[in-house]
């Protein structure tokens, strides 16, 4: 039976923006989506409010809305699109919520929209945990013994009943958001009310522990006809506890016989039947206990996930590709298998020949306060996939590949503290980011593989190849160089050590290792992924590097443009990256050449067979890249389009004669190193804040001195203002160079004078050496001083004069040209006091491309690429700034919810995960669209706390005033209130938390205030007013924190909730 | 220490690799397989019989060997090439890991080769015959140990033309009681009173077949290869089974003609794999050798009725020619991979065949209904001989 002729248009639901446990996974699955359903015909309409995805490029779909992924904005676009139906299984647990909303609130009903994908029971009864556990006691199957609670004398019943530990997880939340673990009654009733807060309907489980148990996914596809299939499975190596996405996880499943995984299979497809899942894909994640095998349906996704993205990438079968032609009524005997050239159908399963292995990528070091331990809510940030023909082949490459400074299992134990026993057994026991790691380390120590076993609980499997691993390296460490012949060498390069791995045993340098390799003839080969285990040949250079006898590269002749990609995301560098990467090299096979990707994520869009022609899945570190080069020998590499990762490598690439094309690897230097930055600004007459490098606390304090408090400071060399602060005396200075950063020669601390109340504005450019072609100027709403990664700006600017527009698109441009930039650069630059400062240049893609990209209608990355490789702008046509005649403001999204007891001030260390865009005919619309506001905060006598800091005091009596007016009743601390008194303003003074009770935060906590204004500064004025933002945030109330923020919302509260929708499509033109 | 071993291959390809089995010498026809479950069971299936068996999947010996996934009660296979053995077996079922396993069943067996590149020579150029050498002869003189090994690969005549039913089959009647596998409990004898009486011809009858059948309510008596249709029929079953089996159905003469008896007498027949086979060549139908043959667990096989896609267990050399086929044998089965025949029906007789393996052991259970196909005919047929009594 072929597709469905009965519907035309299909709206398709995005994933909003990235937050954790909701990443770029759905921009590949929603990309393929569009992809799919386009080349069937279908008319598309796309809403996703992330400007950074691939997907919500206009060329995606026919009708593209960059609007907040929440019902009533989607009901302005059915009413305009009229949509027949709506896909809501690709954009995660945000589009199956929002699919839920349509329907209850009447608006698929209304419009006459069907959900196609997944029924309204069928996300139901996957979700609700009731009635999930009765469809699971309907076929047999087993669920963790478990209580539901509504509130807390329910769930302390329930623990009663379950003992401890026991695991809480809170209803309709993602990534497990505000779950955990419970060991003893006072942490149970600390979890239990924050998930009572969290859940949207206030409904908690309380689960058995299954703590130590085996963790299994299996990724099932399922047709209309009942054609099922098991794409993967996948077996986790940390056991139960640990919440999968922050679970090191290997594919296939390697500890289950035949037998025992006939039972998972045979499971996995009667839920699909049981809960509904007519057509698509859905993942089944199961619980086995080692001892007897008793297995436990943990939980059932009806819709593609993280794991199915991982499943795609680790057989080669495209899943949400799939499943997007099942929703529309093919069967999958009537698909073909792409890979393998369309020789097979899609209804099969595939074989893999390899080892996948996946390793969660996390940033605690980002938020301090939080606890680092890993629990049922997942906290990692990002991925890294590495396949290799073995285990410790596949593990080993995942470590390096995770660009956390190690080349595989390097130690990470303090052997020498005086409490290093106890350390150990704790980081094994209590499993932190760093388990894997410390695992090695007792091998280190000594300890045996049922010692390690008893304390982690992972698979003795796993434990026996990384001590071996472990005892390959102690035998090396006591030889040298020449010991390693040929046959030893290629017997190491088999178990997956890497060159820095294998140099760092031997102590010496990762050149002379690889230098040596060489002279041995010893050089990887390349596989290919084709879901058949070579079975049928495949069409599809998919492949990855092994050493073993036969390479099937197949290498052509071809002119060949090679882009390296960013690698795991982390906050600082994200899906921005991604996205230029895939534009660089859809530009590049656009124009003819062949274009080679090199990339280790396996959420991206980068990393689909697709997008380019040959695609390695290989760690984008120094050996792999080099190795592929030797291999292809491409026309040029780029390298300014995945972020600091690739970034990282120009001068070793170069030095070894691999092509890098774009800005020269000198230029990034002139740009990336302090004191040659200083002398180009000072030879363009341009201004920067006064600053200074210093290698020593003296130096630091004497230099400071001279250049004047406050001061950003911070390492050289990080991206995302890794351990970036403010310091405002003496006094802060020495302490965070003595705590924050280690300084030395290598590693110099900068020091900024800090504009204090300056506005930030970001300026991307694309120039082909010759000619300069401004992207955009972005103001920022935040001031200088917030990381700009972390502010809303708004595109064009809201209030910079045209004359100051074009004298910072003066500045900008000489700097271009001054840098000799091929392709992109992004400026930074704050304005105070009538001056322009130049904060920095960075002659690479920035995180801004994305969103530039959709404001103006043109793909800056693409326009890049294609200077890059001599195609001048002129040659392209584009050669003037388009100002686009509507406002975009992009707002960053925080992670803070999924880390509690962090305080959510914004300052200059990065940490926001995603971003989301607003468009409006004005400014005010457009931050308005950026906002989830709560609908109350329009109606008058809402209550606004304000405390700000002195320097703000100067502000205050305007903002106050235009609250008040606007229908605020107003609440202020002791300072801030009598300013606000002085001007006339009716204001109730309330205590700070240290002036005694009731204080502002038990106002928050009773839910008496509906929006706050809270500027601060200084380490302990942040520290004491840190309980307010983090309560507020657990209150979900709207909470501002610097005075331009403050503004901006009252302006968008002031024009109020009636926004329009308009496609990009529309608004460019097109 | 581990000891070298080689694979040759009739076209002089040499791998060398690791010994992870017995010292010795075996020839054999080399194909793959890609279940990437099931090593155990693939190893004890009496199909692969003379057969050098390469997994594709590189770990091979993860969950070790225990009594309960055999499949018969020896290895039959004529060797086993992997990648990797792990060093570690871990299933709370292993009771043995693999290199004992094949030890003591005396298997040669090579690891440490690029498995991959065999299987694309395979591919590409077809099941070949090759030769398996392992230990110290290997290690004493290589060059010398390739050449023996190359000679024994070309001196093996190939399955054409072989009949090894007989070989691997039982050598007297049995009957049979185990009820298939279930998670804690094991196999099960079977304790309800049976229903139908099924007589099992051992072409080289993998367990878990008999299994599913007892488990279905039948008494299963077991019989040889070589037993004539009269010696069955005298048995009065309500059903014969044809199993499956190694080699060439072609020469199985003796057993064609007992199966042209059996079904004159609208005896319901059941055939599975070399069953299969044996059926259609009773019914009339050729059959043929494949370039490649079908060995692995993922295979599509689709229903011609129903439309319906079934995922399947597969391990045949072999196949039913489908243009060969007479007016009164339907295809009712295809595959999905290469459209050829996997399931045929007399459409004048209670017969049919099933080229898969609906057993699985290893492999999907998706197409085990076909054994209640069978029960629903022994049903159909007993009730209208017991009319006509």
């Amino acid at each position: 039976m072929p597709k469905r002729s009965d519907i035309n248009s299909i709206l398709i639901i995005g994933a909003g923006p990235i937050v954790i446990g909701q990443a770029c996974e759905f921009d590949y699955s929603g990309t393929q989506a569009c992809q799919a359903l386009m080349e069937e015909g279908y008319r598309i309409i796309l809403v996703n409010s992330n400007p950074a995805t691939i997907m919500t490029d206009p060329g995606m779909a026919h009708a593209t809305y960059i609007e907040a992924v929440e019902w009533k904005t989607l009901e302005k676009i059915i009413a305009k699109e009229r949509p027949d139906a709506i896909l809501p299984t690709m954009g995660g647990q945000t589009a199956l919520n929002c699919a839920l909303d349509l329907d209850r609130e009447g608006v698929l009903a209304k419009y006459g929209v069907e959900l196609i994908g997944a029924k309204k029971s069928a996300i139901e009864k996957a979700e609700d945990r009731q009635l999930f556990d009765d469809a699971m006691v309907a076929i047999g199957l087993e669920t963790p013994r478990h209580f539901i609670a509504h509130n807390m004398e329910e769930a302390l019943a329930a623990s009663e009943n379950l003992g401890f530990p026991n695991i809480i997880r809170p209803s309709y939340t993602m990534g497990g958001s505000g779950g955990g673990i419970a060991y003893n009654k006072e942490e149970f009733v600390e979890i239990c009310a924050r998930g009572l807060e969290l859940s949207p309907i206030s409904e908690l489980l309380i689960d058995e522990s299954l703590i130590g148990w085996k963790e299994y996914e299996l990724e099932v596809v399922r047709d209309k006809n009942d054609n099922c299939i098991i794409v993967c499975s996948i077996e986790n190596l940390d056991p139960m506890g640990i919440h999968t996405g922050d679970s090191i996880t290997v594919a296939p499943a390697q500890t289950l016989t035949d037998k025992e995984y006939q039972i998972l299979r045979n499971a996995a497809i009667a839920v699909l039947r049981e809960i509904g899942v007519e057509t698509g894909g859905s993942n089944v994640q199961f619980a086995i206990n080692p001892d007897d095998g008793r297995l436990v349906v943990i939980e059932m996704n009806p819709r593609v996930s993280r794991s199915s993205a991982l499943a795609s990438k680790a057989t080669g079968f495209p899943i949400a590709r799939v499943a997007a032609k099942l929703a529309v009524g093919f069967t999958l005997d009537e698909l073909r298998n792409e890979i393998t050239g369309g020789v097979i159908p899609a209804s099969f399963e595939p074989s893999i020949d390899y080892v996948v292995t996946k390793i969660p990528r996390f940033t605690f070091e980002k938020f301090p306060q939080a606890a680092d331990r890993l629990t049922t809510q997942m906290k990692s940030v990002g991925e890294v996939m590495a396949i290799g023909r073995t285990f410790q082949e596949s593990i080993q490459k995942a470590l390096r590949g995770l660009e956390v400074g190690i080349s595989g299992f390097d130690p990470v134990h303090d052997f020498e503290s005086s409490d290093a026993r106890n350390i150990l057994l704790r980081e094994l026991k209590d499993a932190g980011c760093e388990r894997i790691r410390y695992v090695a380390d007792a091998f280190r120590a000594g300890m045996s593989v049922e010692e390690v076993f008893e304390y982690t609980r992972i698979d003795r499997w796993f434990l026996v190849q990384i001590e071996d691993i472990v005892r390959e390296e102690q035998v090396l460490a006591a030889l040298s160089l020449d010991a390693l012949d040929r046959d030893y060498l290629f017997q190491l390069k088999r178990k997956g050590f890497s060159d820095a791995r294998l140099a760092a045993v031997l102590a010496i340098s990762e050149d002379r290792m690889r230098e040596h390799r060489y002279s041995l003839g010893v050089r990887p080969v390349y596989k290919r992924v084709d879901t058949c285990a070579a079975e049928f040949r495949s069409t599809t250079a998919y492949m990855y590097s092994t050493y073993e006898e036969e390479c099937e590269a197949q290498v052509s002749e071809r002119q060949k443009i090679m882009v390296l990609g960013g690698g795991p995301n982390r906050i600082g560098q994200g899906i921005e990256f991604d996205y230029c990467c895939v534009h660089a090299a859809m530009a590049m096979r656009e124009d003819g050449y062949e274009t080679i990707m090199v990339n280790c994520n396996p959420e991206t869009v980068s990393t689909d067979f697709n997008i380019s022609d040959r695609l390695y899945f290989e760690p984008v570190t120094l050996e792999d890249v080099l190795e592929i080069v030797h291999l292809e020998n491409p026309k040029g590499v780029i390298v300014q389009f995945g972020g600091q990762t690739p970034l990282k490598l120009v001068t070793s690439l170069e030095r070894l004669g691999v092509p890098i094309i774009g800005t020269s690897a000198d230029a990034i230097d002139r740009a990336e190193d302090r004191e040659r930055f200083q002398h180009l600004i000072t030879r363009l007459g341009l201004k920067q804040p006064p600053n200074s490098t210093v290698r020593s606390l003296d130096e630091a304090v004497r230099e400071a001195e001279k250049i004047g408090y406050p001061l950003v400071v911070r390492p050289s060399y990080v991206l995302g203002g890794r351990a970036m602060e403010i310091v405002y005396n003496e006094a802060e200075l020495r302490r965070y160079i003595r705590d924050a950063v280690k300084v030395s020669h290598e590693s110099p601390v900068l020091l900024d004078y800090f504009l204090n109340s300056a506005i930030e504005i970001d300026v991307d450019v694309v120039s082909d050496g010759k000619q300069v072609v401004v992207g955009a100027i972005m103001q920022h709403i935040e001031q200088a001083g917030v990381h700009s990664g972390d502010s809303a700006c708004s595109l064009p600017p809201y209030s910079l004069s045209p004359d100051l527009q074009d004298e910072i698109r003066r500045q900008v441009v000489q700097l271009a040209l001054e840098l000799k930039v091929v392709g992109l650069m992004n400026s930074q630059l704050a304005y105070q006091d009538g001056e322009i400062y130049i904060i920095e240049v960075n002659p690479r893609a920035s995180r801004t491309v994305p969103f530039v990209s959709k404001c103006i209608g043109v793909s800056l990355a693409k326009i890049a690429a294609r200077c890059m490789v001599g195609k001048t702008l002129v040659e392209q046509g584009f050669t003037r700034e388009i100002v686009p005649s509507f406002y975009s403001v992009k707002e960053a999204i925080f992670p803070f919810n999924k880390f509690p007891g962090v305080d959510p001030i914004l300052g200059p260390e990065m940490k926001s995960t995603g971003e989301v865009m607003g468009i409006g005919q004005t400014f005010a619309e457009a931050y308005f669209k950026s906002q989830s506001f709560d609908e109350c905060l329009m109606q008058p006598g809402r209550k606004a706390f304000i405390s700000v800091r002195d320097a703000d005091k100067a502000a205050l009596p305007e903002l106050a005033r235009n609250y008040h007016e606007f229908g605020f009743v107003l609440y202020a601390t002791k300072g801030s209130a009598k300013v606000i008194a002085d001007a006339g303003i009716p204001v109730q003074a309330v205590n700070k938390v240290m002036e005694g009770r009731p204080h502002i935060v038990d106002m928050l906590k009773n839910d008496e205030i509906d929006l706050i204004v809270n500027t601060t500064e200084g380490r302990q004025a942040i520290a004491d007013s840190a309980t307010i933002r983090s309560t507020a945030l657990r209150h979900r109330v709207y909470c501002t924190t610097t005075i331009a923020s403050a503004r901006a919302v009252h302006e968008a509260l002031v024009f109020g909730g009636e926004t329009s929708v308009n496609s990009l499509q529309h608004l460019h033109g097109k | 220490m581990q000891k070298p071993a080689i694979l040759v291959l009739q076209d002089g390809s040499v791998f060398h690799g690791v010994s992870i089995g017995a010292e010795g010498l075996s020839s054999g026809e080399v194909v793959f397989n890609t279940a990437m479950t099931g090593y155990q069971e693939i190893l004890t299936d009496p199909s692969y019989a003379r057969q050098i068996i390469t997994l594709t999947y590189p770990h091979i010996g993860n969950t070790g060997a225990n009594e309960e996934d055999n499949e018969s009660a020896q290895v039959w296979a004529a060797g086993l090439v992997i990648r990797d053995l792990p060093m570690l077996a871990s299933n709370f079922r292993s009771q043995q890991n693999l290199g004992d396993f094949l030890r003591l069943r005396n298997v040669v067996a090579i690891a440490d080769i690029d498995t991959r590149h065999l299987t694309r020579i395979l591919r590409d150029r077809g099941a070949m015959n090759g030769a398996l050498m392992a230990g110290a002869l290997v290690a004493a003189d290589p060059e010398q140990a390739a050449a023996t090994a190359l000679a024994a690969a070309q001196d093996f005549p190939g399955l054409v033309g072989m009949d090894l039913a007989q070989v691997v089959s039982c050598e007297s009647p049995y009957e049979w009681q185990e009820g298939v596998w279930t998670l804690g409990a094991g196999h099960q004898e079977v304790r309800q009173p049976s229903r139908y009486h099924v007589v099992a011809y051992d072409f080289g009858v993998k367990r878990n077949i008999l299994r599913m059948l007892t488990e279905r309510g039948c008494r299963v008596t077991v019989v040889p290869a070589r037993t004539p249709a009269d010696v069955v029929l005298g048995m009065k079953p309500d059903g014969v089974f044809l199993s499956n089996g190694p080699g060439d159905p072609e020469p199985c003469d003796y057993a064609i003609t007992a199966i042209r008896t059996i079904l004159e007498t609208d005896t319901p027949v059941f055939g599975i794999c070399l069953g299969h086979q044996l059926l259609a060549l009773a019914s009339g139908a050729r059959t043929a050798q494949m370039k490649l043959g079908h060995h692995g667990a993922n295979h599509p096989v689709q229903d011609l009725a129903s439309g319906k896609v079934s995922i399947s267990s597969q391990n045949h050399g072999f196949a039913v020619a489908e243009d060969s086929l007479p007016a009164n044998l339907k295809a009712t089965h295809k595959s999905l991979f290469d459209g050829t025949l996997q399931g045929i029906r007399r459409t004048d007789k209670p017969a049919f065949g099933f080229q898969g393996h609906p057993e699985a052991s290893p492999g999907p259970h998706d197409v085990g209904p076909v054994f209640d196909q069978f029960i629903g005919l022994l049903e159909t047929y007993r009730s209208r001989h017991q009319h006509s009594r």
